[in-house]
C-alpha cells in the first residue's frame, strides 16, 4: 500500500494527539493526583503508537511504546507524578514532536532516541531519574554514514591510516574553542580530519563539555599523533586509537544516528537535525538539486521576454525576408520551443499534493454526515502547472462535499437500494493530449431530473417553457447556474451559499471546464478539465478594425469564411450554418464597440469557437496569424473585464488583448 | 495621506489645464512619454486602455477625463505619470509633468470647499510655494472605481 497519501492525515492527527498531550501534561503537573489526565494522555499517546506503528515510523513508535508503559504504571498508581518524572516525559514529547516536523518535512522521522527510552524503561522500573544518573554518559563514539565510510576506506587503500583521537580538556580550561581550533590545526598538518563529534561548529562555539572525538586519515604514526597534540596546552587526554572501518560500517548499519551522551541532550538534538539533512543530499545529490519556486518563477518571467522579443524577431525576419537571417531566427524558435518545454516542466508539481488532504477530510465529513465513505484516489502523480495547483483545491474541495452531502445516502437508504452500506467516491486524475483531466465520480443517488428543474423553476434561472426543451444534460448543467442549490435542508456541509457556480467561474479562469454527468440512482461524475499550463498560450491573432485581439486556440474549433447572403436571422440574432448546427454569430466589432468599424463586405471571416458543446462564431475583420504568446494580466485596476481574460505584449512591442471566449458563447 | 503629516513632501509637480498639480514621490515609479496605448472595450470613459511597460501590461487613465475636463489632444508636453497605490499601478495622463518639489509641512493646507474645477474629494490638500499654488491628489479616491 502506498503510504505517502496517508501521511499528511499521519502528520495532522500526530500534532494534535502531541498537542493533547502537552496540554494534558502542564494539567496533570498542576494536579497530579487527577486520573482522568493521565487516561487521557495514555489514549492519545496509544493512538499515536499505532498510527506510527502502521505508518512505519519505529522510532516513533518506540518511544511512544516506552511513553505509554510508564503512563500506564501512574495509572496503575504504581509510579507517582514527580516534576523529574514529567521532565523525562515532557522530553519523550519533545523528540516526538521533532520526529513528527522531520516527516512532515519529507524526511524519515528517525532520530537517536535511546537515552530517553532508556530513561523511560528505568522509571518503569521504578527508579526515579536523578540528575546523576542522567549524567552518567555513554562513552562518545563516531557513528560513520555511508559517504564517510566510503571516504575512509578509499584513504586505506590509498595507504592513509585512519584513526579515532578522543581529546579531553582540563577542566579548567578557559579558551575551549582555541583550543580545539590548535588541536585541528595540528591534525590537518598531520593529516586530513573526517569528522568530528560534536560537528566543528558546535564546537567551534564551545557547545561541548570537555571532551570530543575526532577522525582523522594520515600518514603518521599514532605516537606522533598523540605527541603532537599533547603539545598543545591546557590539554588533559588524548587518546588515539586505530580504526577498523569493518565495524564501523556495521555500526552504520545498525544506527545513522550519532550516539550522544544524555548530558549533551541539547547539544545532541541540534546535531542530529543537523545530520539528517546532510545524509540525504548525500544519497540524492547524483540525481536531485532542489530549488526554491521563485527561482523558476524568476526563470519562467525571463523567458517569458525571451518569448515576446522572439514573436519580435519572428516579425522582423518575415519582413526583411533574408535567408540567413530566417534560418536562424527559425533555429532559435525551435531551440527556445524546447526549451519552453523544459521549464514548463519544471513548475509541474503532482497532484497529490493536493489531492493529500482529502482523505482525511472524507472520513470526518463522513462522519459528520453519519456516512459511511471510501475515497479513492487515482493518478495522485499526474502534473500539472504549479499556478494551477495553487488554486484548484478550493473547487475541488467544494465538489467532493458536494458528492458526500448530496450524492452519497444514508448507509441505512442504500441499503434499502441493494447497494454496499458504504459508497465510494473516486478521484480520478490523467493528462489527454495538452489537458489534464481531474473527476469526481460517486456511487449515490444521482442527481435528480425532476428536482433539478422545479429548483431552477422557482429560482427563475429557467422559465417552464424552456425547461420542457431540455435534456438531461442541459438540466444537470443548471446546478452550476448562480443562486441554485439542491439541499433541502441547508447543511453545513456544502450549503453555504456558496455554490457549484463559484467552482466553475474559478474552473473557467484557470481556462478550464466543468462538466456533471449523472444517471439516477447510480451516481454523478463531475469532470475538470484544465490546461496543462497557464503562462504560455497558443492563439490566433485576429483583426478588428485597428485593433488586433487574441484568440486562445484551445478555444477554436476552425475558421470559416461565411458569405453575406450564409447569414440568417433568428430572434433577431445573426446566426450561421456550421455543418448542420445552428450558430450565434457574435459581432467582436459591435461587442467591443470598436471605433472604425465598417459594414461586413461579402463575406465575414469568423473564428468557431466553443464552450463545452456549445458553439459561437465570433466575426472579425481578418485573421493575422497564429502565435504563442504570454498571458499577462491587465492589473488589479481591471480586474473584470467583460470578455477580456487578460493580454499579451506583441512581436512590435504593443498590447493586444485575450478574448474569453467563455463569455461570448451562450 | 493627510496633510497632518508633520515632514516635509516631497511631490512630483504636473499641469492639468492652467493648474498645477502634485503627488507625494512615494507613489510615482516613473514617468512615461506618450506611447500606443491599447484600448480596453467595457471599461470606464476615462480608462483609455493599457500600455506595455517594460514588459507589464499597465491600464492607463486620463485624469483630465476623470476630473470631467474637456479633452485635449495628446501633445510633445503629455505625460504618463506611472503611479501606484497598495497592490495597484497604473498610469496617469496628464499634460506636462514639471519638477520634483519640496513642500514643507507648514505650507499645506486642508483643502477648501471647492478648488479649483476638480471635485474636493479628489483633493488632500493645497501647497502654497512662492507665487504657485498646487493641489495635492489623493492617489486612493483617484484610483477609487
Amino acid at each position: 500500500m502506498d503510504m505517502r497519501q496517508y501521511l499528511d492525515l499521519f502528520i495532522d492527527e500526530s500534532k494534535e494527539h502531541l498537542q493533547a498531550i502537552n496540554e494534558r501534561l502542564l494539567e496533570l503537573e498542576k494536579t497530579p493526583e487527577d486520573m482522568s489526565l493521565v487516561n487521557d494522555i495514555f489514549r492519545s499517546a496509544h493512538t499515536l503508537k499505532g498510527m506510527s506503528a502502521t505508518m512505519g515510523f519505529e522510532d516513533l513508535a518506540n518511544l511512544t511504546h516506552q511513553m505509554e508503559n510508564v503512563l500506564d504504571g501512574i495509572r496503575n498508581r504504581r509510579l507517582s507524578v514527580t516534576p523529574e518524572l514529567l521532565d523525562v516525559i515532557f522530553e519523550a514529547v519533545d523528540h516526538l514532536e521533532a520526529m513528527i516536523s522531520s516527516i512532515a518535512a519529507g524526511g524519515d522521522g528517525t532520530r537517536d532516541v535511546r537515552g530517553t527510552i532508556e530513561l523511560l524503561k528505568r522509571i518503569e522500573q521504578g527508579e526515579m531519574p536523578n540528575k546523576q544518573a542522567a549524567k552518567e554518559q555513554p562513552p562518545l563514539e563516531h557513528a560513520y554514514g555511508e559517504f564517510e565510510y566510503h571516504v575512509l576506506e578509499q584513504a586505506k587503500e590509498q595507504g592513509f591510516s585512519v584513526y579515532e583521537i578522543r581529546v579531553r580538556l582540563r577542566d579548567d580550561c578557559l579558551l575551549k574553542a582555541a583550543r580545539v581550533y590548535m588541536v585541528f590545526e595540528q591534525l590537518n598538518e598531520a593529516g586530513e580530519i573526517v569528522k568530528a563529534t560534536p560537528p566543528v561548529e558546535m564546537l567551534e562555539e564551545e557547545q561541548f563539555d570537555r571532551e570530543f572525538l575526532v577522525t582523522v586519515v594520515s600518514k603518521e604514526s599514532a605516537d606522533v599523533l598523540q605527541k603532537r597534540l599533547m603539545g598543545i596546552s591546557e590539554i588533559d587526554e588524548v587518546e588515539v586509537s586505530m580504526l577498523s572501518i569493518d565495524e564501523s560500517s556495521a555500526e552504520s548499519e545498525k544506527t545513522a544516528a550519532p550516539q550522544q551522551p544524555a548530558a549533551m541532550e541539547q547539544a545532541a538534538t541540534v546535531q542530529s537535525e543537523a545530520e539528517a539533512p546532510e545524509k540525504q543530499t548525500v544519497k540524492q545529490a547524483a540525481k536531485m538539486i532542489r530549488v526554491n519556486i521563485e527561482r523558476l518563477d524568476r526563470l519562467m518571467n525571463l523567458f517569458e521576454e525571451l518569448v515576446i522579443d522572439r514573436g519580435r524577431l519572428e516579425q522582423i525576419s518575415r519582413e526583411l525576408n533574408h535567408a540567413e537571417l530566417t534560418e536562424t531566427v527559425e533555429r532559435m524558435s525551435r531551440i527556445s520551443s524546447d526549451l519552453q518545454t523544459i521549464i514548463l516542466n519544471m513548475r509541474m508539481v503532482p497532484v497529490e499534493t493536493v489531492f493529500n488532504r482529502f482523505p482525511r477530510m472524507v472520513r470526518q465529513l463522513a462522519r459528520e454526515l453519519g456516512k459511511r465513505v471510501r475515497l479513492d484516489i487515482i493518478g495522485a502523480d499526474t502534473e500539472l502547472d504549479r499556478t494551477v495547483i495553487d488554486e484548484i483545491g478550493d473547487p475541488l474541495v467544494h465538489l467532493i462535499r458536494n458528492a458526500l452531502d448530496h450524492g452519497i445516502e444514508a448507509p441505512d437508504v442504500r441499503a434499502a437500494r441493494g447497494k454496499p452500506e458504504e459508497g465510494t467516491v473516486q478521484l480520478r486524475a490523467y493528462h489527454s493530449g495538452n489537458h489534464v483531466f481531474i473527476e469526481i465520480e460517486d456511487d449515490g443517488a444521482g442527481i435528480s431530473r425532476e428536482k433539478v428543474l422545479k429548483k431552477a423553476i422557482s429560482r427563475g434561472i429557467v422559465s417552464p417553457q424552456a425547461a420542457e426543451h431540455l435534456n438531461d444534460q442541459q438540466i444537470y448543467e443548471l446546478i452550476f447556474a448562480p443562486g441554485f442549490s439542491t439541499a433541502e435542508q441547508v447543511s453545513d456541509i456544502s450549503g453555504r451559499g456558496v455554490g457549484l457556480d463559484v467552482v466553475k467561474s474559478t474552473i473557467e479562469s484557470l481556462g478550464g471546464t466543468v462538466s456533471v454527468d449523472s444517471q439516477p440512482g447510480k451516481g454523478s461524475l463531475f469532470s475538470i478539465q484544465l490546461p496543462l499550463t497557464l503562462s504560455i498560450i497558443s492563439v490566433l491573432l485576429v483583426q478588428i478594425a485597428e485593433e488586433t485581439y487574441a484568440i486562445p486556440l484551445s478555444s477554436i474549433i476552425e475558421t470559416a469564411l461565411v458569405k453575406k447572403e450564409e447569414i440568417f436571422s433568428a430572434h433577431n440574432q445573426p446566426v450561421i450554418d456550421f455543418r448542420g448546427k445552428i450558430v450565434s454569430l457574435v459581432r467582436l466589432k459591435d461587442v467591443f464597440a470598436v471605433p472604425g468599424a465598417t459594414d461586413d463586405g461579402d463575406a465575414v471571416a469568423a473564428v468557431i469557437v466553443r464552450k463545452g458543446e456549445k458553439l459561437a462564431a465570433l466575426a472579425v475583420d481578418s485573421f493575422i496569424g497564429q502565435q504563442e504568446v504570454v498571458l499577462k494580466s491587465l492589473g488589479n485596476y481591471l480586474s473584470s473585464v467583460f470578455a477580456i481574460s487578460g493580454a499579451t505584449i506583441l512581436g512590435d512591442g504593443r498590447v493586444a488583448l485575450i478574448i474569453d471566449c467563455n463569455a461570448l458563447v451562450k | 495621506m493627510m496633510a497632518s503629516v508633520q515632514a516635509d513632501w516631497k511631490v512630483i509637480a504636473f499641469r492639468l489645464k492652467e493648474e498645477e498639480y502634485a503627488l507625494p514621490v512615494q507613489y510615482v515609479r516613473s514617468i512615461e512619454k506618450m506611447q500606443p496605448i491599447t484600448r480596453v472595450p467595457g471599461t470606464a470613459h476615462y480608462v483609455k486602455g493599457v500600455i506595455n511597460l517594460r514588459g507589464v501590461v499597465t491600464p492607463i487613465i486620463d485624469l483630465r477625463e476623470r476630473f470631467g475636463f474637456a479633452s485635449e489632444p495628446y501633445g510633445e508636453q503629455t505625460r504618463i505619470i506611472i503611479a501606484a497605490f497598495e497592490d495597484i499601478e497604473v498610469g496617469l495622463i496628464v499634460d506636462a509633468a514639471n519638477d520634483v518639489l519640496d513642500l514643507p509641512a507648514e505650507s499645506i493646507e486642508p483643502p477648501p470647499e471647492a478648488i479649483g474645477s476638480v471635485e474636493a474629494s479628489y483633493i488632500d490638500g493645497v501647497a502654497k510655494v512662492e507665487n504657485r499654488l498646487l493641489i495635492l491628489l489623493d492617489l486612493a479616491k483617484v484610483l477609487d472605481r
